[in-house]
């Protein structure tokens, strides 16, 4: 599905150049159901942007599919977004002045389909989030966890190969968590890769494979083995 | 050594100008071909409905942010609109009020002397007489001269006579004057017969011009007037002529007769209490030379001192025209700064508010992205919004403005304000002015909001 090869990202600030990402490898198969986990600073969203397309990178190649993704005009990346990623954010990131139904949809707008077929298809999709009668009610109505699940349905609707989700459950209870979890193994479960940035092991422990990022670094298992007998202090991240 | 600092530092500060002026050329130049840039690239987006109603529903639903917009740009072009007409409608008004007398007219009122000359003491009158006429009328750049004898003995210092026919009688406005006068009297126009001739003068004839007024009233039943006999001051006289006024009836009620007539039945001698004539096209200098050149001769006719502004009063027409003019353009060009101000602040709050709107809607800019907009496409969805809510707000504003203006042009509150109105290709200008300023405005932090990388904003909360 992704491959990243020695894959490096530098920082700019002021004269200083940051490393966030140093020679990052990693796979990620067809399928699979990935937990990217790592404190803050980690350089877990700079990776998130990265796999996202929203980000370019230095040196090294990141494969998505058989494109090498890399140097993309503005509107071959937005079309890769639009039809081969799925975005699924903590603070969900729905338009508050659209309805559920408009937020779902609107991604099939920069595909160019029609407002009724938009519309009739993201009706579809709310029905498998559960939402149907939610259809003509703005964000505020919601709880997160509809929120969350209108987001869901909205990554879902142009039927992207890779699902990314940031921290998809930072900003909900934990029974709320659990039923987004469950609805993500759904979505692993119907074939489309699913990967999670998060730094809660819990959510973690529910998908079949976990990276661990630590100073723009992913850790091999010695490291892991390493940081486990001396437990350093981690803030949480408050994001 | 002082004076040629002053100038270095004058051409200095013109020099900062001017470069300022010329970066704020290249800069505005440089903004918009970039954003013509954005928008050939997205030329579809404009026919596009289904793109339209994208816009519509985010100006919709914004709804604080629509009626700001719409209130700042639509008051700008609404007090500019007003303003402008307002200055128009008082230049109008001005020009107006000084169509009532030729404003090339100059008048020589005989007074007395303020000055002690050549023997003789202050306070002696001047009495003007028909050579200062003759003597006038030679001069360069005199057009229509009159001379106007004043009745001793009637009412308002001889210039009102009773007037009569048959058992109807009242007091009359009467000027004696030369046939040139009705040349003076712009706003005089010949209704029947004849104005008087130089034959009348000549001959002593006793004819007489009288207004539309007084033909009304002497004259209930109908008869036409020229060629009836009516009393003036005891004499009698035979019409001539009826004249009407563009100023209104108070004008039509005075008559005229000749000067010479006058002077014989009135015991007048050869005396004139006035000398008035036009100038043509004269400017102001040429009208100012002409004055002192007759001042002149009457001086040393009537043996006055020439610097003796009292013996003889000028009333110059075209100087007061001038000097009202220029005060009436004055208010105009103050009008223009404040329209112009007013747009100035209407361009910063237009500006103001799409920034504001563009840094609100980071997020919205950060998800279209990562659901597939091409930065592209939501720079231009956000100009096709400002330029759209400033047009329309325009449109509010120029109507708004055009409306008020008719409705004080119909109110007729002062003499001073007519027909007030302003071009409308300056109100289309000046929206249209507001709209680029607009899409300016929107155009820089939202190809800036664009260029970002999203995740960062939408993990904000």
């Amino acid at each position: 599905m992704l491959r990243l090869e020695k894959l490096n990202k530098y920082y700019r600030v002021g004269t200083h150049s940051l490393h966030v990402l140093r020679d990052i490898e990693l796979e990620v198969a067809d399928g699979e159901f990935v937990a990217i986990m790592g404190a803050s600073g980690s350089g877990k969203s700079t990776l998130l942007n990265i796999l996202g397309i929203l980000d370019d990178y230095e040196s090294g190649e990141y494969w998505l599919g058989d494109t090498l993704i890399r140097n993309l005009t503005e509107h071959k990346s937005a079309n890769y977004r639009n039809r081969f990623i799925g975005f699924v954010f903590q603070s969900f990131n729905l338009l508050p002045f659209k309805t559920a139904l408009e937020n779902v949809a609107l991604p099939l707008y920069y595909q160019g389909i029609t407002r009724r077929k938009r519309n009739q298809i993201a009706g579809q999709y709310l029905e498998r989030v559960g939402l149907r009668d939610w259809a003509e009610h703005t964000p505020v109505e919601m709880s997160g966890g509809q929120k969350q699940r209108v987001a869901i349905a909205r990554a879902l609707i142009a039927k992207p190969r890779l699902i990314l989700a940031d921290e998809p459950t930072g900003a909900l209870d934990s029974e709320t968590s659990k039923q987004i979890m469950d609805l993500l193994s759904e979505i692993h479960q119907s074939g489309i890769t699913v990967l999670v940035v998060t730094h809660d092991a819990e959510i973690a422990s529910r998908t079949q494979r976990t990276i661990r990022l630590k100073d723009g670094k992913v850790m091999s298992p010695s490291d892991l083995l390493s940081s486990t007998s001396h437990p350093s202090i981690t803030i949480p991240a408050v994001t | 050594m002082l004076i040629i600092l002053l100038k270095a530092i004058g051409l200095g500060a013109l020099f900062a100008v001017a470069l300022a002026l010329v970066v704020a050329v290249i800069f505005l130049l440089v903004a918009f071909v970039s954003m013509g840039w954005v928008a050939l690239r997205q030329w579809r987006d404009i026919f596009s409905l289904d793109r339209w109603t994208e816009v519509m529903v985010t100006i919709g639903r914004s709804k604080l942010r629509t009626t700001l917009t719409l209130i700042s740009v639509a008051w700008g072009i609404f007090v500019l609109v007003f303003l402008l007409g307002l200055g128009r409608g008082l230049n109008n008004g001005a020009r107006h009020e000084f169509a009532r007398d030729a404003v090339n007219s100059l008048m020589f009122f005989a007074n007395k002397t303020s000055i002690p000359h050549q023997g003789y003491d202050v306070g002696r009158r001047i009495t003007l007489d028909n050579r200062d006429y003759e003597a006038a009328k030679q001069v360069d750049g005199v057009d229509h001269i009159s001379g106007q004898f004043f009745i001793k003995g009637g009412f308002m210092g001889g210039r009102e006579m009773m007037t009569k026919r048959g058992g109807k009688a009242n007091a009359f406005q009467i000027n004696a004057v030369h046939p040139d006068a009705i040349y003076v009297k712009t706003s005089h126009k010949l209704a029947q017969g004849r104005f008087l001739t130089d034959t009348d003068i000549v001959q002593r004839r006793k004819a007489v011009v009288i207004g539309q007024g007084i033909a009304e009233y002497l004259f209930p039943e109908g008869i036409g007037p020229i060629g009836e006999w009516i009393e003036v001051a005891n004499v009698p006289f035979q019409v001539v002529g009826v004249f009407t006024d563009s100023e209104g009836q108070e004008n039509e009620r005075q008559l005229y007769i000749p000067v010479s007539t006058a002077q014989l039945a009135f015991n007048g001698q050869d005396h004139l209490g006035m000398l008035e004539m036009t100038v043509g096209d004269a400017s102001t200098a040429e009208s100012k030379a002409i004055v002192d050149k007759i001042t002149a001769q009457l001086a040393e006719r009537h043996q006055f001192a020439p610097d003796d502004v009292q013996a003889v009063r000028v009333r110059n027409t075209v100087e007061q025209f001038e000097r009202f003019s220029m005060i009436f353009f004055m208010i105009s060009v103050f009008v223009v700064v404040i329209g112009l101000g007013t747009l100035a602040a209407g361009v910063v709050g237009v500006s103001n508010i799409m920034m504001i709107a563009v840094k609100e809607r980071t997020k919205e800019i950060g998800v279209r992205k990562a659901l597939g907009a091409t930065p592209n496409s939501i720079v231009f969805m956000i100009i096709q919004e400002s330029v759209f809510l400033t047009g329309i707000a325009g449109l509010i504003g120029l109507s708004g403005g055009v409306f008020l203006l008719d409705a004080v042009g119909k109110a007729k509150l002062t003499d001073f304000i007519l027909d007030p109105g302003i071009d409308l290709r300056i109100g289309i200008a000046a929206t249209l002015f507001l709209m680029a300023a607009g899409a300016l405005a929107g155009y820089f932090p939202a190809r800036a909001a664009a260029r970002v990388n999203p995740i960062h904003a939408l993990r904000d909360q």
